[in-house]
């Protein structure tokens, strides 16, 4: 890609993004042209990182393990549905990954965990996304019944009008009053330590990022 | 033979009067014994086999007549042997199907016969004989084979063959039991499996062994934890559900450390402990040895070397070691055991004890043995009920034991380092662990099934786990208790360990609250919780900071926490804490890992404050520069950061190096700008600062200077907030000790004030009271004021009191308001010198002293004060006789309190005849300069009367005062010459003082400016002078 493309998108997605700065944009930008490979670049189809190669990412790098909230983070960055991740979609999504504030994160969240996005959280999606949560004691006859307690637990916590799911209100004012409950059904945002190795690394030198 | 079989042998539980030998293999294995003992007799000793029982041994046999052979009588129902007693009876005579056997001979030959039914008939036979021994022997006998001596003598008297045989076979038989025993003790150390207290009497026996040098076995053995649960059990829990005991960590000499897992199972060498996490990998490594001593021989050459050169030591040690250590143990069981098995336990163990053949054991097995066997023996032979009463008690009294030893341990440590301001909770009060059977409340079930989530739920489950469980009632005991009864905290600790931050957070949300409960507390402390917390204050979230800090804050309440602080590095980290609140920092975004610097300095002061109430951590504190943030976070307006801070302040302000920093540091001017805050509690905690503070007299003039007395005064109005009445007026009193200060007060109208809280006052606030008057009422105008507003009446009532801080300011305010004759007269009115002169019998020589010092303005003020002292029966004798208290301060004041008494001639008269002539000479040899002044001042009193100038000379107090001449104080000096010019008017004081050089130093007093102290060592002079012409004119003519 030349300097002056380059510099125009990074001018471009400067604007449109407020939690980073000039040089951060172009680090990222410098990053995700790294990530993505000139391969395919050249071949001239949609340039982005599709849904492997970005669940590889998020892997190694911000230390997500659940096949499904992969998925969900997944979809919650590739905001036009094409199935990758475009450099614009990259930078939006670590926007919010690395910046966002408490609103926008839980906006977020509720997107991933609404599996169904009907807007709700439904005791369905909770059992689904908590399944694997809990250490399965052989003892016990049905090995589930955990799993569905947990999650009436989450609802009695959470679901303050009582209709048995979470709205997106609910949900707010559950993590405004307890922010641990922001990733409630699975860590979905980076950690704050590969976050601060991820920030460290990448404005610092882009090209050094060798990981992935 | 009678012991072991009543003992070991396993009875049917009918009892032992009707019973049956039940069929198990240690029964079996005792019979073979007693079989092969009785077979081989016959050849073996041949003169005893013919030994005639006392009575014969009976019982039902099987065996038909027909089975003898040659050398019996048989017909159809009967047999005898041709073999006969001295009167002619058969030694064995069979009448199907009893049969009747005497003699050891008879017996081996039976035996013979029975062939393969040996066993069954050997049985039968100890079934129905329960006593053997007393029928072989007789009942004589059975007694006395305990005793070989009394056996001899009674042989070497009757040398009777017979008497030789029976003697033998005592002895076989005694022989025979021992060996039983201790078959049966081996059968059952066998099968019994390992317990804590093996392994904790190993352990502690090892490491007496244990050291540098050549001649130990190993270098170190030490425990990986130092919790030891209440079943004796150091393994985590989850790990003791496998049957793992503890883990130690050898070092032999020869080879590298090992660590080792001691299990139920035995012993073996586990992954070791990991450098970085500290964490033991509990995976086996090799095989199982039966128990540490064999194991560790295995795998260290030397230590087995060195362990066959103390092997007999050891086992010495061993046998008693376990004879002391079980033995509480075991009569904390009886109540719930027969008495029977107290006496068979003891007396097996001394049996074996004697055994010769325990030399032939493995040491630790043989000791393991007596051991276990006792506990076996104690948990079978209670019924199945009693068992688990059994069980129970011995547990409680080892956790009991535990806790005592780590008591005293601790104490011996605490008392060297830690002595200060550790008011609250300093013992550790017992646990109240909840019944097992108690109603719970529900919440207790639902915190359980929290706890499992935790235990065994990833990220998410233990995060939605722990916000749940925040829902509770966490200010709630019953919620506390219940959290950790279900092993909460355990599992709360370890998640402070993980790397998740959002499960640290969650967790610390939670010990916070709970850790309000000063069980807990301990808990928290036990499980090694504050080591991990220290370890979060680096954290780089301060959210998590602050959580820590504040949970430290709750948790180091008492004495063993704040070292655990200290010592573990968390002094310098929270002082480091309070060095980010200076920068105003605008709010960051609301974040769950973020919060403000203001935030996070708040949490160390508070954590700081916590630890600060013992002293080694307030010189952690100053050590880490904790005094200058401190003074910085003290110039802020957050009401919250303040109280902490000077709470902080408050604590530390008790150390001397404190008080200069504080002066130092400007801190008394913000002390003195939040005494006009709005909070009682930072007004409290800066008045109390104050109080600490101005024992300083430059720290006094500060406060003035800074205008802090007229808030003090102006809060002494509101009396409703008890601890902050106590504070203010205390620091009122501290302040009022300088003379500009009171004249301030006055101003103020604060002692009018002050008058008023002399009634209806907790004692805290009456003593800071009292002592401000006291020291107001050093002036005339205060003690009008305090006059017209009628503080006299109050203030003599108190001397009533019991507190020695209260009458000590009493005595004093009193003392200082008799100096005017008219509030003397009211004092005297109300009977105020009788209760001063009672206090001279307080126990407290302080109250003495100080009751002594004020009855001295009250005799010099009164009217008619001879005769009032003297109203006072055995008045002046008690007095007298507190001139033999050894405390400088009381004897000043009673020499002060004499001085005033000789004033009245009759009094002197009085206290001569009480002997106080003797008493004040002894003290003449002191330097201790308010004392010397005193003294003297009483010894020219008392010379007033009949011949005691020449006493004090006969009992040689002239030559020391001489000396006091050589003092710095003008004070002694005046005293002195008044008392040696007194003594000079006899004769033979004045040949003393000149030996003793006093004539150079009175011509130096005479030069003095002050006058007294001229005329009398003018006068002192003249009288020697006189005295010397008059023995030179006697000379000449």
């Amino acid at each position: 890609m030349n300097r002056k493309k380059l510099q125009k998108l990074t001018d471009t997605l400067t604007k449109s993004c407020k939690h980073f700065n000039k040089y951060e944009v172009n680090c990222l930008i410098t990053l995700f042209y790294n990530l993505v490979g000139d391969a395919a670049e050249r071949s001239g189809a949609v340039v982005g990182l599709d849904r492997n190669a970005f669940r590889n990412i998020l892997h190694v790098t911000f230390r997500m393990t659940d096949d499904m909230i992969m998925d969900r983070v997944f979809r919650g960055f590739d905001r036009d549905n094409d199935g990758c991740v475009n450099v614009s979609e990259w930078v939006q999504g670590l926007s919010l990954f690395l910046r966002g504030t408490l609103e926008e994160k839980m906006k977020y969240c509720f997107e991933v965990f609404d599996l169904n996005g009907d807007g709700f959280i439904s005791k369905e999606e909770m059992f689904h996304m908590l399944k694997n949560s809990l250490l399965k004691q052989p003892s016990e006859e049905d090995p589930d019944e955990g799993i569905k307690d947990l999650v009436e637990i989450t609802l009695k916590k959470m679901d303050q009008d009582h209709d048995g799911k979470l709205s997106y209100t609910d949900y707010e004012n559950a993590v405004r009053e307890e922010t641990l409950l922001l990733e409630a059904f699975g860590p979905c945002l980076p950690d704050p330590k590969s976050q601060m190795e991820f920030e460290a690394q990448v404005f610092k030198d882009p090209h050094e990022f060798h990981d992935i | 033979m009678g012991v072991a079989l009543s003992r070991s042998a396993q009875w049917t539980a009918a009892g032992y009067e009707t019973g049956t030998l039940e069929i198990t293999a240690l029964n079996e294995s005792i019979l073979n014994e007693i079989i092969e003992f009785v077979e081989p007799f016959v050849y073996k000793y041949p003169q005893e086999a013919k030994f005639v029982f006392i009575e014969p041994l009976e019982w039902k046999t099987n065996l038909e007549p027909s089975a003898f052979e040659s050398g019996y009588i048989v017909s159809e129902t009967t047999a005898k042997s041709e073999e006969v007693d001295k009167d002619g009876e058969p030694l064995l005579l069979l009448c199907v199907p009893n049969i009747k056997v005497r003699s050891f001979g008879q017996l081996s030959q039976f035996l013979s016969f029975a062939k393969d039914n040996k066993l069954q008939e050997a049985q039968a036979c100890i079934e129905a004989n329960r006593e053997p021994m007393v029928k072989i022997l007789g009942s004589y006998y059975d007694e006395m084979t305990d005793d070989p001596p009394t056996i001899t003598i009674l042989d070497s008297i009757t040398s009777d063959q017979d008497m030789h045989n029976k003697r033998k076979i005592a002895i076989l038989l005694k022989q025979l039991d021992l060996h039983l025993l201790n078959h049966s003790l081996k059968h059952i150390s066998e099968g019994i499996r390992l317990n804590p207290a093996t392994f904790k009497k190993d352990i502690e026996l090892l490491k007496r062994y244990s050291g540098k040098g050549d001649e130990t076995v190993l270098e170190s053995i030490d425990y990986t934890s130092d919790y030891e649960f209440s079943n004796g059990c150091r393994a985590p829990p989850w790990r003791q559900s496998q049957g793992e005991v503890c883990y130690v960590i050898v070092k032999p000499h020869d080879v590298d450390a090992l660590c080792l897992t001691c299990s139920a199972e035995g012993v073996f060498l586990n992954g070791g402990k990991t450098e970085e996490e500290g964490e033991i990998n509990y995976e086996r490594q090799g095989e199982i040895y039966k128990d540490l001593v064999t194991c560790l021989k295995d795998k260290s050459p030397v230590f087995s070397e060195n362990m066959s050169k103390h092997e007999l030591r050891f086992s010495e040690d061993q046998q008693k070691d376990s004879d002391t250590y079980d033995k509480p143990k075991i009569e904390e069981v009886q109540s719930s055991v027969t008495s029977s098995d107290k006496s068979k336990t003891e007396k097996s163990q001394i049996s074996f004890g004697k055994s010769p053949m325990t030399k032939r054991l493995e040491p630790s097995l043989n000791w393991r043995a007596t051991v276990d066997y006792k506990e076996k023996g104690s948990a079978k032979d209670s019924q199945e009920e009693k068992q688990g009463k059994a069980e129970k008690s011995s547990t409680s009294v080892s956790s009991g034991r535990a806790q005592l030893l780590r008591k005293s341990g601790e104490k011996v440590e605490e008392t060297a380092s830690e002595s200060s301001s550790e008011s609250e909770e300093d013992e550790e009060p017992p646990d109240h662990r909840q019944e097992a059977n108690a109603d719970l409340p529900s919440e207790y079930w639902q915190i359980q099934k929290l706890v499992k989530y935790l235990k065994g739920g990833n990220q998410t489950a233990t995060v939605i786990a722990l916000c749940s469980m925040r829902d509770f009632n966490l200010a709630q005991e019953t919620c506390q208790l219940a959290i950790r009864d279900v092993g909460g905290l355990e599992v709360l600790i370890n998640l402070l360990d993980t790397d998740e931050v959002k499960c640290k957070i969650g967790s610390l949300k939670i010990l916070k609250e709970i850790s309000h409960n000063p069980q807990i507390r301990r808990n928290i402390v036990d499980l090694g919780g504050l080591p991990i917390m220290v370890n979060i204050l680096d954290s780089p979230h301060k959210s998590l900071k602050c959580l820590a800090a504040e949970t430290i804050a709750n948790v180091a309440k008492f004495k063993r926490a704040r070292r655990a602080v200290r010592h573990h590095g968390g002094i310098t980290k929270l002082v480091a804490l309070l060095d980010c609140g200076h920068h105003s920092t605008e709010p960051t975004q609301p974040s769950l890992y973020e919060t403000r610097d203001v935030e996070v300095a708040r949490c160390g002061a508070q954590a700081l404050w916590s630890c600060s109430k013992s002293h080694s951590n307030k010189e952690a504190i100053r050590k880490a520069g904790g005094i200058p943030l401190l003074a910085r976070l003290l110039k802020t307006s957050h009401e919250d950061m303040l109280i902490p801070v000077v709470g902080t302040l408050q604590e530390c302000a008790s150390e001397e190096n404190y008080r200069a920093a504080i002066k130092a540091e400007r801190i008394i001017e913000n002390l003195v700008k939040n005494l006009n805050s709005e909070n009682e509690q930072l007004q409290e905690h800066c008045a109390m600062a104050i109080y600490q503070c101005a024992e300083d007299e430059e720290t006094r003039d500060l406060v003035r200077q800074h205008g802090g007395l007229k808030p003090l005064a102006s809060l002494l109005n509101n009396t409703d907030n008890k601890e902050r009445l106590a504070a203010v007026t205390g620091a009122i009193w501290k302040c009022s000790i300088s003379k500009e200060n009171v004249i301030k007060f006055r101003e103020y109208k604060a002692i009018e004030t002050l008058v008023g809280l002399l009634t209806d006052q907790p004692e805290e606030v009456l003593v800071n009271v009292v002592g401000a008057l006291g020291e107001c009422c050093q002036e005339y105008e205060n003690r009008v004021i305090v006059r017209r507003c009628g503080g006299i009446q109050p203030l003599v009532n108190l001397l009533v009191g019991i507190n020695q801080a209260l009458l000590v300011n009493v005595t004093k305010a009193v003392g200082a308001c008799a100096v005017d004759p008219e509030s003397m007269s009211i004092i005297d009115r109300l009977d105020g010198v009788r209760l001063l002169w009672s206090l001279l019998k307080n126990p407290h020589p302080d109250v003495k002293a100080s009751a002594a010092w004020a009855l001295c303005p009250c005799i010099e003020n009164a009217k008619d004060a001879g005769e009032m002292v003297r109203s006072f029966v055995g008045g002046l004798e008690l007095v007298v006789n507190l001139l033999k208290s050894d405390n400088k301060e009381v004897l000043a004041s009673v020499c002060a309190a004499i001085t005033n008494i000789a004033k009245d001639q009759e009094n002197l008269a009085v206290i001569t005849d009480h002997g106080v002539v003797p008493l004040l000479s002894k003290l003449a040899n002191t330097n201790n300069d308010k004392l010397r002044r005193h003294l003297a001042e009483a010894i020219s009193r008392c010379c007033m009367w009949g011949r005691n100038r020449v006493a004090f000379g006969e009992h040689k107090a002239v030559a020391p005062l001489v000396r006091y001449l050589k003092s710095n104080d003008t004070n002694v000096h005046r005293a002195t010459a008044q008392a040696l010019y007194q003594l000079s008017e006899d004769a033979d004081n004045c040949i003393t003082m000149h030996e003793n050089g006093a004539v150079k130093l009175l011509l130096d007093m005479v030069g003095s400016p002050d006058q007294d102290l001229q005329e009398a060592a003018a006068g002192c002079i003249s009288n020697i002078r006189r005295l010397a012409l008059a023995t030179e004119k006697a000379r000449y003519t």
